[in-house]
Order: structure tokens, then C-alpha cells, then sequence
């Protein structure tokens, strides 16, 4: 396609686009306004299920199906860097070398560490209570973990992260939501139904699966996260091309 | 007076996007991309969505600028020339 093609394709789709979104705008409800018919049914749905967090409601009850779906796109994300970043013919390991780190920095990531893995888990298990839930406590487990990079080396940081465990935390994850749906299912409800007992409202083990999904969100995406950024960090750190294999290519 | 919060966020959110876009080195790039996603942070807060809010502030201003730094470094070290590195 030559450069003038290209650009009038571009320029028609934008046009097109611009005036559906402008045309789509138009029928918004106005911003800030008292009347919220989709609100209002997703609150009496989730206090009707004892889940004092309504966001949570709709996410792991009322349209826990979507959630499902979000799940499994990091999860797959996750699999394709693990796949990308390998190391492949042509690399070597090099063991990183320790680098001085200055002491304030050491203290502030031995502080900080156990202050942010409480923080996670808090909010992994309050998840039914209060805003937040797995997937944002998972990510703050995750990034407290690499703490221990910035207050040690990255040498501290792999004694204490066992890649394959991660990696079999986060198909574990994964698979406690399908399976928590499947035993809906067997119990004779509707896939990923909310048939567990709803407990006492506003307490930790209320909003029934809500809570059970909610911790199999934590783990799949803690452990991905780690997952994740341990191949990054492999490939920053330790894998490097050889110089003859460079030449070659 | 939640206006006024909503608009300074959106003012806030709309500087540093642009600045995001302005700066040509990755390395600053990640870290203006830090601090939108702060910014972003702070308008759903004033819009009430803290689940959101908390979301952004893990993704956009901490795993996100991160895995950029990574790939800076992976892509200015090339092939042997990382004998210095921890």
C-alpha cells in the first residue's frame, strides 16, 4: 500500500471513529448525576450476597465470568514472556556481581519489606470488605518481594523466589477459579454461582465465593507478577549474548 | 470541592501524559509514566473509585515503569559488556 493510500485508510477511519465517539458521547448520562440504574441493582445484588465491597461483588460474583477472562489474559501474558525470555542457544548466565548499596537504601528496604507484605496480604484478604481485592494485593505482594533487590542484590532476591514455585503458584491460581466455578456447577447451580454461605455481613469470611476467588486472584497474580519480572530481571541481569554467536546471526 | 479536585487532577493527568509523549528518552519516559500514573491514581480517588485508584498505583507506577527500566538496561547493555553490573 503506497504512502497516500495509507494515509486517506487513516484518515477515514479517524473520521469515522471521532464522529462515533463524539456521536456516542452525546447519549452519556451527564457526569456526576443522582441516577445510576445499573449502580443501584449491582449494590442491592451485593448486599443481598453479604459482600459489604460492591466492586468486589460484581467482580467476583455478579460478573465473576469477565473476571475469569481477565485472569487468564495475564495469565497467558505471563506464559508468553516466560516463553519469549528464555535463555536459547547463543546466551550464557553470568552470576551477577554484588553492588555496594547505600545505607539508607538498605534500611529503607528492610523497613519497608515486611510493612508492604502485610499491606498485601491485608488487602488481599479484605478484598470482600474494602477497595481492593486479588488482584491489587497480589501486585503490592509482588512488588514488596523485589524490595530485597533494592536493599540487597539480586542474589538475596533469587534465594528467596524459587521461579518453578512461582510459576506452579500461578496455574494453581488460575486453576482454583475454573475449579471453585466447576463446583458450582456439580452443586447444581449455574457456572461460577455464588452457592457457598454467605456468612455475617462485613466480616472476613463473608460474600461467599466472593472471597474464595478473591484469594485464587491474589496468588495467580502475585505469582505471575514475580514470574513476570523475574524474567525480566534474568535478561537484564544475568543473560547475555556471546559475542561469537553475535557475529553469526 | 470535589470539582475542583477533579479538575486539578485532570489537569495534572493531561500535563504528565503529555509530558510522557514529549520526552524522547525511555529512561525519563518511565519515570514521567510513574508519575501519571500517580496522577491517575489521585482523580479516581476524587472520582470514588478506589479500586481502580489502587489498581493504577500498583500497575502504572510501579510494575510498569519497571519493567521499561528493565528492558533499557537489557537493550544498553548488549552483548558482553555487562562485567560491572550487580
Amino acid at each position: 500500500m503506497s504512502r497516500p493510500v495509507r494515509l486517506w485508510v487513516f484518515l477515514v477511519g479517524a473520521v469515522l471513529v471521532a464522529a462515533l465517539y463524539a456521536w456516542a458521547c452525546f447519549d452519556l448520562p451527564s457526569f456526576g448525576g443522582d441516577h445510576h440504574p445499573y449502580g443501584d441493582r449491582a449494590v442491592r445484588t451485593a448486599l443481598a450476597q453479604h459482600t459489604a465491597n460492591a466492586v468486589s461483588s460484581v467482580n467476583f460474583d455478579q460478573r465473576a465470568f469477565d473476571t475469569l477472562g481477565e485472569q487468564t489474559i495475564l495469565f497467558a501474558a505471563v506464559l508468553g514472556t516466560v516463553v519469549l525470555l528464555r535463555q536459547v542457544r547463543g546466551e550464557r548466565r553470568t552470576d551477577p556481581t554484588p553492588a555496594p548499596v547505600a545505607d539508607r537504601v538498605r534500611w529503607f528496604g528492610v523497613l519497608m519489606l515486611p510493612v508492604a507484605l502485610v499491606v498485601g496480604f491485608y488487602v488481599v484478604a479484605h478484598g470482600p470488605l474494602s477497595p481492593g481485592g486479588g488482584f491489587q494485593g497480589g501486585i503490592v505482594l509482588a512488588t514488596a518481594l523485589h524490595l530485597l533487590y533494592i536493599a540487597a542484590d539480586y542474589r538475596a532476591l533469587e534465594r528467596i523466589r524459587p521461579v518453578g514455585l512461582y510459576e506452579v503458584g500461578d496455574a494453581v491460581g488460575e486453576a482454583a477459579y475454573v475449579v471453585t466455578g466447576l463446583a458450582a456447577v456439580l452443586a447444581g447451580s449455574a457456572f461460577l454461582a455464588n452457592v457457598v454461605p454467605h456468612g455475617t455481613f462485613n466480616t472476613l469470611s463473608s460474600g461467599g465465593t466472593v472471597a474464595v476467588l478473591n484469594i485464587a486472584v491474589g496468588m495467580e497474580v502475585a505469582c505471575g507478577i514475580i514470574v513476570l519480572l523475574a524474567r525480566f530481571l534474568d535478561q537484564a541481569v544475568e543473560i547475555e549474548e556471546t559475542a561469537e554467536e553475535t557475529g553469526a546471526r | 470541592m470535589d470539582e475542583v479536585l477533579i479538575a486539578i487532577a485532570v489537569v495534572l493527568v493531561a500535563a504528565a501524559a503529555t509530558a510522557a509523549v514529549f520526552h524522547r528518552d525511555p529512561l525519563r519516559q518511565s519515570m514521567v509514566l510513574s508519575l501519571l500514573g500517580l496522577f491517575l491514581a489521585l482523580l479516581y480517588t476524587f472520582v470514588q473509585a478506589p479500586d481502580v485508584a489502587l489498581s493504577q498505583l500498583a500497575v502504572g507506577s510501579a510494575v510498569t515503569p519497571l519493567m521499561i527500566l528493565l528492558t533499557v538496561r537489557k537493550v544498553k547493555r548488549g552483548p558482553r559488556s555487562g562485567s560491572e553490573d550487580r
